[in-house]
């Protein structure tokens, strides 16, 4: 079937999340095609983080639904989603290699498997694996980094990144975005959350345009002024 | 990977992040040493009134001293959000659980392994009535605080004062297991009467616990 044809791989219906009185999202109706690039925009506080942690299942819709990957218990589906925060999600005081097996393990990656996978994650995100280093005392571009390769272990179908380029220099941002470019055409669906949307325009498929907990506006290219 | 795999890699890796960081310990064995000098002094007591004081006053130390490490255990996971990376896996919630309880159960029994020969030295312990149970009562005892602790430190976990709130949570629910403690010692050290009922007390305690926290601790841990 054409990458076009294939049904959504996330579908959000009326997707509403509160925290107290305060919605972050406020009635999010959106489809996401498989094998595609999404660029999601929109000032501070427009409910992009949010939404990409309902998509991962680390926050539960307070109305509407979600689906993902065809299941609407995303657990079930997590070991296809991979996902990056803003924080490192990555243990200060072990070394990047330490906390990769570490974390392949969760996956189920056998141990012979495990070195393997894990090192490669970390050669793809251009570290050094035999850093012997804590991660704490990485700069934060390395932590970033280092982070996308945490994302990546699990080979998802899925990847959600939330602001991958804050803090990485000019260069290797440009890397990662092409790096980015490169899992899209192996099939992963990426949806990345960024202020830097420029480093993404040669790649992305379509931008979403998010303001005040919805989705706003989708286009194909980037609107004019945009940084 | 298997149950049992997540389980063993989560407590080897909480393990050696103490080890490097040594956080807790350190907190745990100044706040017992305290304890052990601070009481003795004050005290003076003969090694009559120590087997009736002691049971108490082991307990207390150790339960006080459990609560530093209770607290560092999920603050770990607090940081940089790893938690998030957990609950975003596969692996079940309980393996993540056991493991943490596996941990603080090993620092807390290295705790009581190393302050066990102050305590006998500073209060001139000897116990009348058989000593091997001693080993159970600690065991069981350990597991009591240690199982309860982790449960409730995870509940505390999103609370902002979450160092008051565990202490708040869990004493009172640990009184049956308190009491169970410090009567089995100090039978076991005045050799006054049996601690076979306050031993099956704590075994009766840790299974219902254990199963409840088994139970719960998956809501626990995907709650927001």
């Amino acid at each position: 079937m054409p990458i076009s044809d294939a049904p959504p791989i996330i579908i959000a219906d009326g997707v509403i999340k509160q925290f107290g009185r305060f919605a972050a999202l406020r009635g999010v109706n959106a489809e996401f095609a498989p094998g595609r690039l999404y660029v999601i925009l929109g000032d501070n506080g427009a409910g992009k983080t949010t939404l990409l942690r309902t998509i991962a299942g680390l926050a539960q819709p307070t109305r509407g639904t979600i689906s993902v990957l065809g299941a609407k218990e995303i657990k079930t589906v997590c070991s296809q989603i991979g996902y990056m925060a803003h924080p490192s999600l990555l243990y200060d005081e072990m070394t990047g290699l330490e906390n990769l097996r570490y974390f392949a393990g969760l996956y189920g990656i056998h141990e012979d498997a495990a070195n393997f996978t894990c090192r490669e994650a970390i050669i793809s995100v251009k570290l050094d694996p035999d850093l012997n280093r804590p991660v704490g005392q990485y700069s934060q571009g390395m932590r970033q980094r280092m982070s996308l390769a945490r994302a990546l272990l699990n080979d998802p179908t899925l990847l959600l990144l939330d602001e991958p380029f804050s803090n990485v220099d000019f260069h290797s941002a440009q890397e990662m975005a092409t790096l980015l470019g490169q899992m899209r055409d192996q099939g992963r669906t990426l949806l990345v959350v960024t202020h830097q949307p420029g480093l993404l325009e040669s790649v992305a498929d379509e931008f979403v345009w998010m303001n005040l907990g919805k989705i706003v506006d989708r286009t194909s290219k980037l609107r004019a002024g945009t940084p | 990977m298997s149950f049992l795999a997540v389980m063993r890699a989560t407590l080897a890796k909480d393990l050696r992040l103490e080890w490097r960081s040594k956080d807790a310990i350190n907190a745990m064995l100044f706040f017992s040493l305290l304890v052990v000098v601070i009481f003795s002094f004050a005290f003076e007591p003969t090694a009559e009134e120590s087997r009736k004081i002691a049971g108490g006053l082991v307990w207390v130390a150790f339960l006080f001293a459990a609560i530093v490490v209770l607290n560092q255990t999920w603050a770990r996971e607090l940081r940089n959000h790893v938690l998030d990376a957990y609950r975003m896996s596969p692996a079940s919630a309980n393996s993540l659980f056991l493991a943490k309880a596996f941990g603080n159960f090993i620092f807390v029994i290295v705790l009581e392994a190393l302050m066990t020969p102050l305590f006998i030295a500073f209060y001139r312990l000897g116990a009348i009535g058989p000593a091997w149970e001693l080993v159970p009562i600690a065991t069981l005892g350990t597991w009591a605080l240690v199982v309860n602790g982790t449960f409730f430190a995870a509940i505390s976990l999103r609370t902002r004062s979450r160092e008051v709130m565990l202490p708040l949570l869990l004493f009172p629910i640990s009184v049956p297991a308190l009491l169970g403690m410090v009567n089995a010692t100090t039978a076991v050290l005045t050799g006054e009467e049996s601690a076979r009922f306050w031993i099956t007390l704590l075994v009766a305690y840790d299974v219902v616990f254990t199963i409840a926290c088994l139970l719960l601790f998956e809501t626990i841990l995907e709650a927001e």
